[in-house]
């Protein structure tokens, strides 16, 4: 069974519809069936083209063949003659944006937060970077299908838990497996950095407000010795594997990031500093609610930020109530490069919500386009998929869509079409299947 | 002379004073008085008011017989000659645990207990009005020593533990009596709190409101067994009826709470005594409209130790600000006229007292009115002025010597008498040798300073310019001095021996390194070092203390004066009226008297302050018909109905979070009670004016509301695997404990309704409300099976579910809701957060909202609430529905569903005028509300937003410069701890951090 859905248009019969409907329940397919491979080449005519690189152009056609993008031009300068053999995708008024990119994220490690058996985004261990989240990602989650309609087409799929969480890999949101999902396998690695500050336990009688911790120190010493230990391992003859140390050699060899999620000014410094010492290659740090008080010392070092999820709420009671609101703009005004992670409380359905994320750093301050980078072109960097993906250029991968208005305001963003790869897929969700399901059950009812 | 310097001595031979005063005394200390003592030449405050100078003090027996100028003195009389010193009534600590030990805690079982582990007592473990701390209480004397030295004669005990604590026990620190003469009486009063007790595991209550509601049932129940209804026996009842005359004290423990304790006892006719937090300070005229007489707490804040400037970045402004504000609350006490005494309860010991006392009066408490709050101050609140805190006739012989002005820093507490029997602090013979000293050995000239207490002093031995180590001891009026020679690279000392003369010189000799002796004389100089330290020392005492200004709330962004009505003239806005004139273009609106007095073209006021609006949106308020903001506690979770607790009781009108909702647009807000059972708590329906107290936010003539849950969380599905001992823990009995609960409403309401005698259930007074349709059901859903239960059960009792919140799976009942007349108030795309919330959709508002239900989407999440407008705009993305009709999502329709649409919710000629002014099209993502109006008060204003970052950030520079300055001159500080805001949502307890659900 394939539904194509490449021309939405051509399913508004009601007859189509509640059979497809029908079939997805009654065979209880948890998830779209992913699209076959581009056959044919793609035109996309008169929208407006949002590069992801800061650029845009107003009248653009853009064609794509076998996935990658063959022509992007503005139409107003040249005019490009269509073979008949190609889809002709008629954009007027409308706007093509390179696929969102969700990074640092659980998607499709967990369905149900609360049903612990669907869970596997945290294993136990505390140095264990040999753990890779790729081979738990599940490619039919309904929760990963709930992105595409809102232009979310690519992730960096993320262990939790542990002060070395494991190892991270990046995907695209319409696949058979996980095989199949894969852009980059094992792109980096995740360290929770030490907390400057310590909750009590309150379930002790400890007040359970927070204190200073007095491991820290120790705490860091830890990791220094894992690395050093894990170098020491690489030169020696690896008689006996450690899977833990041999895991790590990416990071100094530059094949893998150090993802470093802390939050502090204190931590940041901190683990940048780590970084240095320690000889990696590229790190970043995610979460970084305080980055911008350290964004000289982050540009100076090349560091990145995947900046937490801009819909929080200010992390200390005095912030400013807009500080997770701009803090985008302060780190991209003093040059560092950033994109838009948002793990947190129920983060894998809300990470939908990520260009709107993006768009409310532009109601504080940011140019639009500008925000755009925060979750294509500066997310590719920053995983290293930036050869392929994250803007809208000749010779990069078809992973793009078209919305009916701007995709950065919910008001907006209505998707018509979208491509990874190049392959038309799927804009239906278990959700929508659910909202034709009742919608067409009450209109019937009007009906005498 | 015996003297003991250290310790305080209490005379041996006294052992025997009372009881067995027939006994020979032979160990010849002054304080033999079988007969009478007298004091004499003494400056004797008889009341913080009644000073007599050079007078003598009379006692016999343990009590004063008199105090006066012309006192004659029987021949059988002691008579101590205190000329010089002064006499003062012992201090008395009104809140004490001396000589009770709090039970420990029981070790927890793996799940809920709900059930009680007595019988013959009240159905709540945590309520024991038949305990007496008598029974339990033994003598302290290490405690009573610590308690004696800090100047205390008499202490105020009781058993702080548990809900109702019962009786307490007024005891005189008396190390030589029994408990025969300690004892003053054994009942002195009846203690409350809403704490629960360590003796049991019981569930209920949870929460601050629960406990407020446990107390308001006892207080009914206890009444309805006076009056002889119940047939079975209750000792707890029993006996609180039995202690209704003593004085009731309350545990309250902080500003929110004295209110709310003040609350429940007013009800009842009851004013208890408060023991307060010691924040009072910040909004006094709240606490002095209690008229209730208090007891501080003088635990003041050291300073931080912000030396590490990335740590002190994480310190609070009101953390900051307590500081330099808390040791002004007695003094802020004193000023309004609030009658209070002080206590050492929050201290870690005794001895802390005196320096935080100090502290208290260097902000400006009066020493007259420290020493009312020591002694005639707890004596009236307990019934006992005529026994214990003054030294009028026949009072307790309890007072203390001393050498001058009590709250003198430098002033000497020599003795502290306690019912007759002495306790020597420090030797009142010991002359005091502390000032300067000349000497001169070998023709070398020293200087000497002596300083510190004196019974511990320290010396300062210089010649030329050059101090040298030195070390001091003075016992028995002689002295010992040791200090090094002038060659420091050898270890030698010359040693002295001399004693003290009258004249405070010294007499003796000195023995030199090399073994030769030569006589020593020390001539006294002066008593003040005159060295340049002290001096500024002086400086500083006189200087008054810096004291951060109170603002409301008292924290970062609090208004040092609240925003107050405006006449408001907005022009050329686009207008979203949410009535029939939709959105319009270009127009203004004119605010008067915290009402929309006009909507048109070309308005014009002459006294209106006019603000361009070109280019902007005005929309009504935005409401939130789900929050959890602004209370101190969500969930009553103990007992799977909770009707009996309002939310009303426990705003916290200092979250931050109501100023972030209100730079959100948020006017108003209904806070429910979260979702842990079936029959949750009443609401309260509050307009976000930021710096009123809790009470003035609540809207006046309230709707009544209840919160209702159904589905995982009340069958406790996500609890953890041992929670199945409460019913109900599946749909079914959802159901049941609805039928039960509304069956045993309705012949309540019947027997109330018929005249007869009823035992008042607040319980069941709140669901008769729910069958009188005088409160209404906000109920937490989720799946159509149970939401379709509940419009069933309703029906069956003859009334409508009001609204169902979250609501997720509304759409597959949409017709029925329709039908049933019940609103939705939905979350616009939450999903998969757990099992009953996989069918989620975010076109629920939409198929809803075409099925002709009144559908509102909502926040339950402090994080959401500030941007409604935002998740009202999905309902555009996820399902078409209209602009206009995303908009009145949060504003017309949750103010409809709230019943509270006359007054709020649409802009409309003689609505409130509650309104936000929009940076942009308000259901886009880039719009900032820039100004939120209440009522024609400015809450919000962008710009006024960006100076109060500004200052924040210099006030809080500047205390932590204090604080470093404080850290330098030696003060003692306490390490950082961060302030964090706990998020509430529907599954948050009181004290526990780790289930959030929604």
């Amino acid at each position: 069974m394939t539904l194509k859905t490449t021309n939405t248009k051509d399913m508004n019969t009601k007859i189509t519809f509640t059979l497809i409907v029908l079939l997805c329940v009654t065979l209880g397919f948890a998830q779209q069936t992913p699209a076959p491979k581009q056959s044919k080449t793609v035109a996309i005519v008169g929208a407006t083209a949002h590069l992801g690189n800061g650029e845009i152009i107003q009248n653009s056609t853009i064609l794509f063949a076998d996935g990658k993008i063959t022509t992007l031009v503005n139409a107003d300068e040249i005019k490009i003659k269509i073979g008949s053999d190609v889809d002709i995708i008629y954009a007027d008024g409308k706007h093509v944006y390179p696929g969102f990119i969700i990074p640092n994220s659980t998607l499709g490690l967990v369905e149900i937060d609360a049903v612990r058996a669907t869970d596997d985004d945290a294993e136990i261990g505390g140095m264990i970077p040999h753990v890779r989240s790729l081979i738990a990602y599940n490619a039919e989650s309904k929760v990963v299908e709930s992105m595409r309609p809102n232009g979310v087409l690519m992730g960096q799929i993320t262990p939790r838990g542990g002060r070395i969480s494991g190892t991270s890999s990046v995907v695209q949101f319409d696949a058979w497996n996980w095989e199949d999902a894969a852009v980059k396998v094992d792109d980096g690695i995740h360290m929770n950095w030490p907390s400057s500050f310590t909750r009590g336990r309150w379930w002790l009688g400890e007040d359970p407000g927070l204190k200073l911790n007095d491991k820290y120190s120790e705490q860091v010493a830890q990791v220094t010795s894992f690395f050093n230990e894990s170098k020491a391992y690489e030169s020696g003859d690896k008689k006996q594997t450690h899977l833990p140390y041999q895991a790590t050699k990416g990071l100094f060899d530059g094949s893998k990031k150090l993802f470093i999620h802390v939050d502090d000014e204190k931590g940041i410094t901190d683990a940048v500093q780590f970084a240095k010492d320690n000889n990696v290659k590229s790190m970043v740090i995610v979460g970084g609610s305080e980055a911008y008080k350290v964004a000289g010392l982050l540009k100076q070092n090349n560091v990145a930020v995947l900046l937490q999820r801009v819909h929080s709420r200010p992390s200390s009671e005095d912030d400013d109530y807009d500080q997770p609101y701009k803090a985008a703009k302060m780190l991209v005004d003093d040059g560092v490069l950033v994109a838009l992670e948002n793990s947190g409380d129920m983060e894998r359905m809300n990470a939908r919500n990520l260009p709107f994320y993006a768009g409310t750093t532009v109601a504080h301050g940011l140019k639009k386009e500008e925000a755009l980078k925060l979750i294509t072109s500066n997310t590719a960097k920053i995983l290293g998929i930036d050869k392929d993906y994250g803007t809208l250029e000749v010779g990069k991968s078809a992973t793009l869509f078209i919305s009916e208005g701007d995709a950065l305001d919910m008001r907006t963003n209505q998707l018509t079409h979208a491509f990874i790869d190049g392959r038309s897929i799927s804009l239906e969700t278990h959700q929508t299947e659910l909202w034709h399901r009742y919608d067409e059950k009450y209109k019937s009812q009007k009906q005498p | 002379m015996i003297k003991h310097c250290l310790t305080i001595l209490t005379v041996l031979c006294s052992l025997t004073l009372f009881a067995q005063d027939y006994f020979p005394k032979n160990d010849g200390v002054i304080a033999k008085n079988t007969n009478y003592t007298a004091f004499t030449k003494a400056k004797i405050y008889v009341t913080p008011t009644q000073v007599i100078e050079n007078g003598t003090l009379l006692i016999k027996d343990g009590k004063v017989v008199a105090a006066g100028t012309s006192v004659s003195i029987p021949k059988n009389t002691t008579v101590i000659d205190v000329s010089g010193k002064s006499i003062y009534p012992s201090f008395i600590d009104i809140f004490s645990d001396f000589g009770v030990e709090k039970p420990k805690r029981q070790g927890g079982g793996r799940s809920g207990q709900y059930e009680p582990t007595r019988s013959g007592y009240y159905w709540n473990d945590h309520v024991m009005p038949e305990k007496n701390a008598i029974e339990k209480f033994s003598y302290d004397t290490k405690k009573a020593d610590e308690l004696i030295k800090a100047g205390f004669g008499v202490v105020n005990t009781h058993i702080q533990d548990g809900i109702v604590r019962g009786a307490g026990a007024l005891v005189a620190l008396n190390n030589d009596g029994g408990n025969d003469t300690r004892i003053l009486t054994a009942k002195s009063g009846q203690y409350l709190s809403f704490s629960k007790s360590n003796t049991s595991n019981q569930s209920y209550p949870t929460s601050v409101m629960g406990s407020m509601a446990l107390l308001r049932q006892i207080y009914y129940d206890a009444d309805w067994y006076a009056k002889g209804n119940v047939k079975t026996k209750d000792l707890s009842l029993e006996a609180l009826n039995n202690n209704k005359n003593l004085v009731q004290i309350f545990e309250a423990g902080s500003r929110l709470n004295d209110l709310r304790a003040d609350k429940v006892g007013d009800l009842f006719n009851v004013q208890y005594v408060i023991l307060g937090g010691g924040d009072e300070y910040e909004r006094i005229n709240d606490i002095k409209a209690m008229n209730a007489s208090m007891i501080i707490p003088i635990n003041f804040p050291d300073a931080y130790d912000v030396e590490n400037a990335f740590l002190a970045e994480s310190l609070s402004l009101d953390d900051l600000r307590g500081w330099n504000q808390k040791p002004t609350n007695p003094k802020v006490l004193a000023d309004n006229n609030i009658t209070f005494a002080l206590t050492t309860h929050d201290l870690k010991s005794p001895k802390d007292f005196k320096s935080n006392l100090m502290r208290a009066i260097k902000f400006g408490l009066s020493k007259e009115k420290a020493l009312e709050a020591l002694t005639i101050n707890p004596a009236k609140i307990l019934g006992k002025s005529d026994m214990i805190g003054s030294l009028t006739n026949g009072s307790q012989a309890n007072f203390l010597i001393v050498s001058g002005d009590i709250f003198d820093e430098k002033t000497i507490v020599y003795e502290n008498w306690v019912q007759g029997s002495k306790n020597v602090l420090e030797d009142m013979n010991k002359k005091d040798i502390r000032g300067t000293y000349d000497f001169s050995i070998g023709g070398e000239t020293y200087e000497m300073t002596v300083k510190g207490e004196l019974s511990k002093l320290k010396s300062e031995v210089t010649s030329n310019e050059k101090t040298r180590g030195s070390k001091l001891s003075y016992t028995d009026d002689w002295i010992n001095l040791s200090f090094t020679t002038q060659d420091s690279t050898k270890q030698e000392f010359i040693r002295v021996v001399a004693s003290v003369d009258n004249s405070k010189n010294l007499n003796g000799k000195a023995i030199l390194p090399d073994g030769m002796e030569t006589s020593f004389f020390a001539n006294y100089k002066s008593s003040e070092p005159t060295d340049k330290k002290s001096e500024e020392g002086k400086d500083s005492e006189t200087k008054p203390e810096k004291v951060s200004a109170v603002t409301y709330p008292n924290k970062a962004f609090g208004f040092k004066e609240l925003p107050k009505p405006e006449t408001l003239l907005f022009k050329n806005a686009t207008v979203w009226t949410n009535e029939k004139d939709g959105i319009l273009e270009n127009t203004d609106i004119l605010i008067k008297n915290g009402k929309i007095a006009q909507i048109g073209k070309n308005l014009s006021d002459g006294s209106a302050k006019t603000i361009d609006a070109t280019g902007k949106h005005i929309t009504a308020g935005v409401i939130d018909e789900h929050s959890h903001i602004a209370a101190s506690s969500i969930n009553e979770a103990g007992q799977n109905s909770s009707a009996e607790v309002s939310i009303e009781d426990v705003i916290d009108e200092s979250d931050i979070d109501i100023y972030r909702n209100l730079a959100g647009g948020v006017t108003s807000i209904q806070i429910l009670h979260g979702s842990a059972n079936p029959i949750g708590g009443r609401s309260a329906i509050i307009k976000l004016k930021w710096g009123e107290s809790g009470s003035n936010m609540i809207y006046k003539n309230t709707p009544k509301f209840i919160k209702f849950a159904l589905g995982e969380n009340v069958k406790q599905s996500n609890w953890g695997d041992t929670e199945t001992n409460r019913f109900p823990q599946t749909r079914m009995g959802v159901e049941q404990v609805y039928v039960d609960y509304f069956t045993r409403a309705k012949e309540y309401d019947a027997l109330k309704k018929s005249g007869k005698p009823y035992r008042k259930d607040i319980e069941m007074e709140t669901l008769a409300e729910i069958l009188n349709k005088e409160r209404f059901i906000s109920c937490h859903s989720y799946v159509q099976s149970e939401i379709n239960m509940l419009m069933k059960v309703a029906e069956q009792f003859n009334f409508n579910i009001n609204t169902f919140t979250h609501i997720l799976e509304g759409y597959k009942v949409a017709d029925k809701m329709a039908e049933h007349g019940v609103g939705g108030s939905t979350f616009s795309d939450w999903w998969a957060y757990k099992y009953e919330v996989n069918d989620a959709i975010p076109y629920n508002a939409a198929i809803m909202h075409n099925a002709g239900v009144t559908v509102a989407i909502n926040s339950d999440d402090a994080e959401m609430s500030r941007r409604l407008n935002q998740e009202a705009a999905k309902t555009i993305k996820y399902g078409g529905v209209s602009e206009e009709d995303a908009m009145k999502f949060v504003t017309l329709n949750p103010a409809k569903l709230l019943h509270i649409d006359d007054r709020v919710g649409s802009i409309k000629v003689g609505k409130d005028a509650d309104i936000v002014l929009w940076t942009d099209h308000p259901l886009s993502i880039y719009a900032k509300a820039e100004k939120t109006i209440i009522e024609g008060a400015t809450y919000f204003d962008l710009k006024r937003d960006e100076q109060m970052q500004n200052a924040i950030k210099i006030e809080k520079s500047d205390l932590i410069n204090d604080m470093l300055k404080a850290k330098n001159e030696g003060l003692k500080t306490q390490p950082i701890k961060k302030k964090e805001k706990e998020l509430m949502h529907c599954d948050t307890e009181d004290n526990q951090h780790e289930r959030h659900e929604h």
